[in-house]
């Protein structure tokens, strides 16, 4: 369900433009591939004299390595290659240092799964066997999965003599980042308000969960040229790292993005690439490697777990007085900065006069950790959204009121920083207000739970290339792997501006060989930046156009101008010509000058950032603690929605990928460091029938950056789903859970402990 | 390790490998017989990508051997369509852009026709259990759950 | 003069201040002054920031103009998923 929006300056006159393809629901150009089982994902491919190559990894939480021996390895009957953290070469910043460090062990592993080495044979079984003839000696440390504990001074440290920057005095080593945000006094809006609702509440790790676990094929000859084909969100990334990694230029280095089977966030990074081309440099043939499941969950990925205490003073008609968290996150054992992003979003839907927030990013003995779909502002919200519910309840007050009595909107001071602009969390929460939901009858044992939620989006490198070709139709070039549909969108936009069918448009995604830079596919930024881009290079191939008339017509280039897909003379003296359509001057471009094309390249700015408001009716069953969800409505502020069916996939998919978080999903530690449970089996993502129909109401809040509106969608759903399903908990249950998930367990305790 | 020879029937074409005893038959298919359209997400049979059909029964080809498929018919994503002509259900997850990243896509395909051959009317709540064994992480199954009642509903009226 | 606000946890690299002031017509000028004024600013500056202005965040766009009345805003660099 799509809502246009009527008001609002800027918005209104966007929202006026009448488009021909955007806004329609074409099928998407890779389908038929994707359902006849033809398309090609990491996995999928080979190459002549390939091997296969599999890795060693850390079975202790933490521990000092004393020594490798593979010689036995290497001896082994089809062993090709080993490598280890011996044959990369040492980075210069401590970023990409870290990044190799988790591709491949140095010195030290820092959890259980971590790399170690790695072996390349003939076969998958081969290297296997080969694995356990690796003797490492380890000297084992004592380790730290939790959080608050990592932050104790008696906890272990990880990174001994490491300085990080901008710590102020009284935390441990393992502190590695702390930021702090916010305006106004806080002590003085403490003082005004009427209640203060003072909690802590934790959440667990997560993963991403894509059902492709990471791959990738590389090959490498003496000539010191490679080629990689991989699964990534970001091709150019592999190839900066990779090609850093093992020392050669990035010219040097072709990547080519497969078709990928999910991300959100955990394939932005490296860590088979540089091993599969390191082990192809070595042993001279293409190596192919395929993680297994328990390797995805052990090695790659999760997200930070949280610790959060909040406090928030209203008064007692509703208004927010002052608001104030202090989130503490752990990534594992290298720094990032998911708790800052945590301290800038949890307060980010409101219009405070007084906010403080503070961030800590905690090193422990846990993977490294990798973004994950809006990163650190699910548990950040999560934590303020069930406050403010809490303070409703507490003050007898509808939850949708409070909210809007106190949303952030053009002009508010948000509490990050920056003035807002043009945004849609008004719209959205009066939508959600309106919405049939919000007034259904509950029965027995159920509760609704309502959330904001807030993301930035991001834009960023982008670079398009467009043919026009002499048969009218058109090749695009992008350089974004599509996670989601974005050669559709990328496609409609183009059709859209050129004033053609969108069928005559064929986009597809380039090697890092075909067209310039682009940044990693992330921060809900493609449609958005490569739609910028792709708008931008079409205006350029019809400007080359509209000259190539003005020749034929023998009229200044000026005096042409180009409507509904063909050049059409313009003004007083231009004279009189019947239009020039596309086709028309593709077909003689030889003849009047050469090929035409248009293209553009940009560092993008203006993303636009993006509210949504989830409505949720969850049944707790008293006797087990389980929480089925009855009924489940997303609004976002999602601009124009270019292909509207994606746009609601995004939000719809985002939205249950909050609800596993919320109900089942975590990492669970052992007393040993270890991870246990490291499959689909124990690790618990939401299956078909765990859900209700999720209903999708897209507010077409236009966004002021972008030629049609178009603002990141991809993130922003799985933000408010955590607090909207514990507030309804809360309400069904008459419980307030401040530990994530909600599993039955816990439930159960919680209704017990209340008795 | 001796082989083990096989003789077998894919999508209707008489197929012969050999395989070692160990060989699952989604390794058999995806890297001896060139069939990569059963996908391997967890090797474990919880997550639904490699479904294929074998003699008319839905399983999870990551937990077959390869050498059970002697003298069985296996069906897989790749026999759906006829020729040019999609099959209903693939049709319907275009229609209904019930796919994102489409790894999951081979699976529910195989794991749906595999109900609607048993069940040409089933309930929503029968779907969403059916396919509880195919994970989706990027739709939230809403469009999918549609995607496979309305093939049902066209594939009863045709 | 432009002023500029920074976040928080900036605070000791400026001796306590969250808005300073300094003579730029864009955002580069803006990041250079920053760094040659407060020199425990240079690293985090180059280890890579966001500035947002008048409520548009920019990554590293030298040369987007400030306007003297500018709300400018010095912010992490941020990444998304």
């Amino acid at each position: 369900m799509v809502t246009e929006y009527k008001e609002g300056s800027v918005g209104a006159e966007l929202g006026q433009r009448e488009f021909k393809v955007v806004g329609t629901r074409p099928p998407r150009p890779d389908g038929v591939d994707k359902v006849t089982g033809r398309a090609l994902f990491g996995a999928d491919l080979t190459a002549p004299g390939m091997l296969h190559a599999t890795i060693l990894r850390s079975p202790h939480a933490h521990a000092k390595i004393v020594s490798i021996d593979t010689s036995a390895a290497l001896a082994m009957d089809g062993v090709k290659a080993v490598v280890t953290s011996d044959d990369f070469v040492k980075q210069g910043g401590s970023g990409n240092q870290d990044t190799l460090d988790n591709c491949m062990a140095r010195g030290k592993v820092f959890y259980d799964g971590h790399a170690v080495v790695a072996v390349a044979a003939t076969s998958v079984m081969v290297a296997n066997a080969a694995l356990k003839l690796i003797k490492v000696e380890y000297e084992i440390l004592p380790h730290e999965t939790d959080v608050d504990a990592a932050m104790l001074d008696s906890a272990p440290v990880l990174h001994a003599g490491r300085k990080f920057r901008n710590i102020p005095e009284g935390n441990n080593a393992n502190v590695s980042g702390f930021w702090e945000f916010g305006h106004g006094d806080i002590d003085e809006g403490f003082a005004k308000a009427d209640i203060i609702v003072e909690r802590s509440f934790k959440t667990a790790a997560t993963h991403q969960g894509y059902i492709e676990p990471h791959a990738t094929l590389a090959t490498m000859g003496p000539d010191g040229r490679g080629e990689i084909w991989v699964s990534t969100q970001g091709h150019y990334m592999v190839r900066d790292l990779s090609a850093a990694f093992v020392g050669m230029e990035t010219s040097q280095l072709r990547v080519t993005a497969a078709e990928i089977g999910g991300g959100f966030g955990g394939k932005t990074t490296v860590y088979l690439e540089p091993v599969a081309l390191a082990l192809s440099k070595k042993s001279g043939r293409p190596v192919k490697m395929v993680m297994t499941r328990e390797e995805v969950f052990r090695a790659s990925g999760p997200t930070t777990s949280s610790s959060t205490d909040v406090k928030i003073g209203m008064t007692k008609d509703g208004r927010i007085t002052a608001g104030q968290a202090k989130p503490r996150y752990q990534g594992g054992a290298y720094p990032n900065i998911t708790a800052m992003l945590g301290a800038m979003t949890a307060f980010a839907s409101y219009d405070l006069e007084a906010v403080q927030t503070q961030a800590w990013n905690v090193l422990t003995n846990r993977p490294k950790q990798a973004a994950y779909r809006a990163p650190g502002a699910p548990m950040a919200i999560y934590t303020v959204e069930s406050v403010i519910d809490e303070l409703c309840q507490k003050l007898d007050l509808d939850p949708i009121e409070v909210r809007l009595m106190n949303a952030a909107k053009k002009g508010t001071l948000s509490s990050y920083g920056p003035t807002f602009d043009e945004i849609g969390l008004v719209a959205t929460l009066e939508a959600a207000k309106a919405h049939p939901h919000y007034a259904a009858p509950l029965g027995p044992n159920q509760g609704r739970g309502v959330s904001c939620g807030f993301w930035f989006n991001f834009a960023g490198n982008t670079s398009v290339s467009m043919g026009i070709n002499e048969d009218g139709t058109v090749s695009v070039i992008e350089g974004n792997p599509d996670i989601g549909g974005s050669r559709a969108s990328i496609s409609m936009m183009a059709a859209e501006e050129l004033g053609i069918p969108f069928d005559k448009v064929r986009t597809i995604v380039g090697d890092t060989n075909s067209i310039g830079f682009n940044d990693v596919t992330d921060g809900s930024r493609v449609t958005f930046s490569v739609g910028l881009a792709t708008i931008k290079a079409a205006r350029a191939a019809i400007q080359n156009m509209c000259g190539r008339a003005a020749q034929v017509w023998g009229i200044d280039a000026d005096a042409v101008d180009w409507v509904d897909g063909a050049a059409v003379p313009t003004g007083h003296n231009a004279g009189e010509f019947p239009p020039m359509t596309l086709a028309e001057i593709a077909a003689d471009s030889a003849k009047t000058g050469g090929p035409i094309a248009g293209h553009h390249e940009v560092n993008a700015d203006g993303a636009g950032v993006s509210f949504g408001v989830h409505l949720v009716d969850v049944e707790v069953d008293p006797e087990t603690g389980f929480t089925e969800i009855k009924r489940y409505t997303v609004f976002q502020d999602a601009g124009k929605a270019i292909h509207p069916d994606y746009v609601e996939g995004q939000m719809q998919g985002g939205a249950v990928q909050g609800i596993g978080w919320a109900l089942n999903e975590e990492y669970i530690y052992g007393e040993d460091g270890k991870l246990q449970n490291a499959g689909f089996l124990d690790y618990r993502i939401p299956v078909a029938s765990d859900l209700p129909m999720i209903d999708a109401v897209i507010l077409e809040i236009p966004n002021p950056g972008h030629p049609y509106g178009v603002r990141g969608v991809g993130e922003t759903g799985i933000v408010p789903p955590l607090a909207a399903v514990a507030n309804g908990v809360s309400h069904a249950a008459g419980v307030r859970m401040s530990e994530l998930p909600m599993s039955p367990p816990r439930i159960l305790a919680a209704i017990d402990g209340a008795k | 390790m001796s082989k083990i020879h096989v003789s077998t029937s894919i999508n209707g074409d008489a197929v012969e490998y050999l395989c070692d005893p160990s060989e699952t038959l989604l390794d058999v298919l995806r890297n001896r017989v060139g069939l990569t359209g059963a996908k391997e997400g967890c090797g474990s049979g919880d997550c639904g990508a490699c479904s294929v059909e074998l003699d008319g029964r839905l399983v999870c080809s990551c937990l077959v051997l390869a050498a059970e498929a002697e003298g069985k018919e296996v069906s897989t994503v790749e026999g759906m369509a006829d020729g040019e002509k999609l099959h209903v259900l693939q049709q319907k997850i275009l229609d209904h852009a019930a796919l994102q990243c489409g790894v999951c896509t081979p699976g529910i395909l195989v794991a749906a026709k595999a109900l609607l051959e048993k069940n040409p009317d089933p309930t929503e709540t029968e779907v969403r259990y059916w396919l509880a064994g195919n994970l989706c992480r990027c739709t939230g199954y809403d469009k999918i759950i549609r995607a496979v009642m309305d093939a049902a509903a066209e594939m009863r009226g045709a | 003069m432009v002023k500029v606000n920074l976040w928080g946890s900036l605070r000791s690299a400026t001796g306590g201040l969250t808005e300073v002031e300094v003579d730029a017509k864009n955002t580069g000028e803006m990041l250079k002054a920053l760094a040659k004024k407060y020199p425990a600013l240079e690293l985090i500056i180059e280890g890579g920031v966001s500035v947002a202005i008048d409520g548009q965040i920019y990554k590293e766009a030298w040369f987007t103009p400030i306007k003297p009345d500018s709300e400018v805003v010095l912010m992490p660099y941020m990444k998304g998923g």
